[in-house]
């Protein structure tokens, strides 16, 4: 993963925490009488949400890694609930590669290969444009090489 | 293959282009009448209001029998040596193409107009599972006989007509093939259709449907006569009476519902396997239902077992396929291969299917004490959460005071449904099949074949991690897509992975943590 993904998984939660806060602002404020309840809410909100956004990037970047051999791709993501992938790549189908407006800010981008099983799509986010292209690349290259049609 | 389309219509013929049976002129009409009934309905009730609502009405039901009668004209197909073909449509000139060796299955449907008629709808299912919209190519309105022409050369890989050789009504299909008939309807098995509680939904639907009329028309049901009366009369003896006489009522109309719908799904089921390699599954009282599966889809077997099912020693069985998508719609699409029967007869054909019994009886590993754990701590916490945030609500906010005592019962049962759940986990990997079992509800066993597995999930929840507990998925074309074996260690997870698909995951995973790459 390049180092960039934390700032990026950090921002993306962000935004998430920041529509829930404005939300419960304009609650607030369209109240006639406020009630402590709405006030507890927010304080427990931008609590949570910052606890959320220091720990999770960082536990995230620990957590994800990925690997593609000569004959099979293997991913492993998450934090708080984890997932480890693997797909040989003579079962996968169709390789692609995809930047958001938040992962085009920080230079990311993220592949995902699919298989012809709705489960199980490897996905791995936070990657440099380098890398990514090179990946693509190479995973189109070994994909094409395998026979069959791959179910 | 590109398509001459400039030919004309005698070279169209040569190329061995069919159209419809002209029956289909009358069925046609009379379906899409059935279908346009609201929008005429709508069309009568603008008219009216301008005083010629007849008469657009007569234009309309004219319109709708003429296009239903022109898709004779406008809709030919045909099967060649590697394609078959369909062109449709006026404005919209539509050629669907499906390639030969990638059709999975053949279903033929007659509702009681088409049987009416002698007709019947082909879908040709070619297991793109992810499209939603049409579920292959459909050809409404073909004879039977040439039915089961298009399934012979679709699925039993017979030689196709020769070119320009239009059906003819002595050339019967030759049953050159040799059936061995794997299991035949028993009425006695209606008594297994109320088990399945399918008759809920339907219940539920009508219900639903009675109450929005009544609404919309200002009938309140308790006030109507008989009902006030009976429902007053209950009440006033006592509201515990009230409530077993309403929930005996609703069950026995369940059950005669469920019981109803089973006849009317698999009356005369029939399930034969050809010697050419295909599952043949034929039922259905009014609506009847031929599907007909290429065993080189088969990617395994299903067999499951709701709780009242399985209490009376039934189960059904369900075909694991290539695009043949199980869950909800199983008794509607083409997978279910035995209904609700006798577990012994479902656990038969699966064996018979599989050429293997012991996927199907044999032992299964327990997931060990661990596993059980977690049956009941899930549940539990789930269930005091569930009460004390209804039990928050009641003392707060607006809720009634019966929904946390009916969890608190639930509570109180809860480990007994943990218990069952926790004796349902088990796993094997035997044959080259791997075979896992979960659910207390619903209990599944699936047979899934090695060679159907395309990659493996290995997910693991912040509490399975405490515990070293994964959850192993295998993933799939066929069926769920992704047949999980929950909460086992991880050295079982890699010995499973490793004995159904040797050098797959015991590279990234036993060699402890990953190496890790930019």
């Amino acid at each position: 993963m390049s180092p960039k993904a934390i700032w990026y998984w950090a921002v993306r939660a962000g935004i998430g925490w920041l529509v829930v806060l404005v939300a419960q602002i304009v609650w607030l404020a369209v109240s006639h009488h406020v009630s402590g309840w709405q006030q507890v809410g927010l304080v427990a909100t931008v609590v949570i949400a910052a606890v959320h956004l220091t720990i999770m990037p960082q536990w995230r970047y620990r957590v994800h890694r990925w690997e593609a051999t000569a004959v099979a791709v293997y991913t492993q993501s998450g934090w708080f609930h984890q997932e480890r992938r693997i797909a040989p790549l003579s079962r996968i189908q169709t390789v692609d590669s995809e930047r958001g407006p938040i992962e085009q800010l920080f230079g990311l981008a993220n592949v995902t290969a699919n298989t012809a099983s709705a489960a199980g799509p490897l996905r791995i986010s936070g990657l440099d444009l380098e890398t990514a292209q090179r990946l693509v690349d190479e995973l189109t290259y070994q994909t094409q090489l395998s026979p069959g049609d791959a179910t | 293959m590109p398509l001459a389309e400039s030919d004309g219509p005698a070279a169209a013929a040569l190329a061995g282009w069919r159209r419809l049976d002209r029956r289909m002129l009358v069925l046609h009409p009379i379906q899409e009448l059935i279908r346009a009934i609201p929008w005429l309905v709508a069309l009568l009730i603008a008219g009216g209001s301008s005083g010629h609502g007849s008469l657009w009405g007569l234009a309309g039901v004219a319109v709708v029998i003429f296009a239903g009668g022109l898709r004779w004209f406008t809709t030919t197909y045909r099967i060649a040596p590697e394609q078959v073909q369909v062109r449709r449509g006026l404005i919209r000139r539509q050629t669907l193409t499906v390639l030969r060796d990638r059709v999975r299955t053949v279903d033929v449907t007659a509702n009681a107009l088409h049987r009416l008629l002698g007709l019947a709808r082909v879908t040709i299912g070619t297991g793109r599972s992810d499209r939603k919209d049409d579920g292959g190519v459909k050809l409404d309105g073909l004879s039977r006989e040439e039915c089961a022409w298009v399934r012979q050369e679709l699925l039993h890989h017979l030689p196709t007509r020769p070119a320009g050789s239009p059906y003819r009504q002595s050339e019967a299909p030759s049953d050159s093939a040799t059936e061995v008939e794997l299991a035949l309807w028993d009425p006695r098995w209606i008594l297994y259709g109320p088990l399945t509680l399918s008759g809920l939904i339907t219940l539920a639907a009508v219900v639903g449907f009675g109450y929005r009329i009544a609404s919309e028309a200002n009938i309140n049901p308790a006030r109507v006569g008989p009902v006030h009366d009976l429902l007053g009369s209950l009440g006033a003896a006592s509201p515990a009476l009230l409530i077993v006489v309403l929930s005996v009522a609703a069950m026995v109309l369940i059950g005669l519902a469920s019981a109803g719908g089973y006849v009317l799904a698999f009356w005369n089921y029939r399930l034969t396997r050809q010697s050419t390699g295909t599952l043949h599954i034929s039922r259905g009282l009014l609506t009847t239902r031929a599907v007909t599966l290429d065993e080189r889809r088969l990617r395994g077997v299903e067999l499951s077992e709701p709780l009242l099912l399985r209490a009376a020693h039934g189960a059904r069985c369900i075909a694991i396929a290539t695009g043949l998508r199980v869950g909800r719609g199983a008794e509607v699409g083409g997978s279910m291969l035995v209904p609700p029967a006798p577990r012994k007869l479902a656990e038969t054909v699966a064996a018979t299917i599989l050429g293997d019994m012991e996927t199907v009886t044999g032992p299964l590993a327990p997931h060990g004490p661990m596993a059980r754990r977690r049956r009941y701590t899930r549940l539990l916490l789930l269930g005091s959460a569930a009460l004390v945030a209804l039990v928050a609500g009641w003392q707060v906010g607006p809720l009634p005071a019966w929904p946390w005592q009916v969890v608190l019962v639930l509570l109180f049962a809860s480990p007994l449904l943990a218990a069952d759940r926790y004796r349902s986990l088990g796993h094997a990997v035997v044959g080259g099949r791997l075979v896992t079992r979960w659910g207390s509800l619903v209990r599944r066993r699936c047979i899934l074949a090695s060679d159907g597995i395309i990659g493996w999930n290995i997910h693991q929840s912040f509490f399975q991690r405490r515990v070293g507990l994964v959850t192993l998925t295998a993933t799939t074309a066929a069926g769920r897509q992704g047949y999980r074996i929950q909460d086992i260690t991880l050295a079982e997870a890699v010995r499973v992975a490793e004995s159904a698909r040797p050098g797959l995951l015991s590279v990234f995973v036993s060699s402890g943590p990953a190496i890790a790459k930019s």
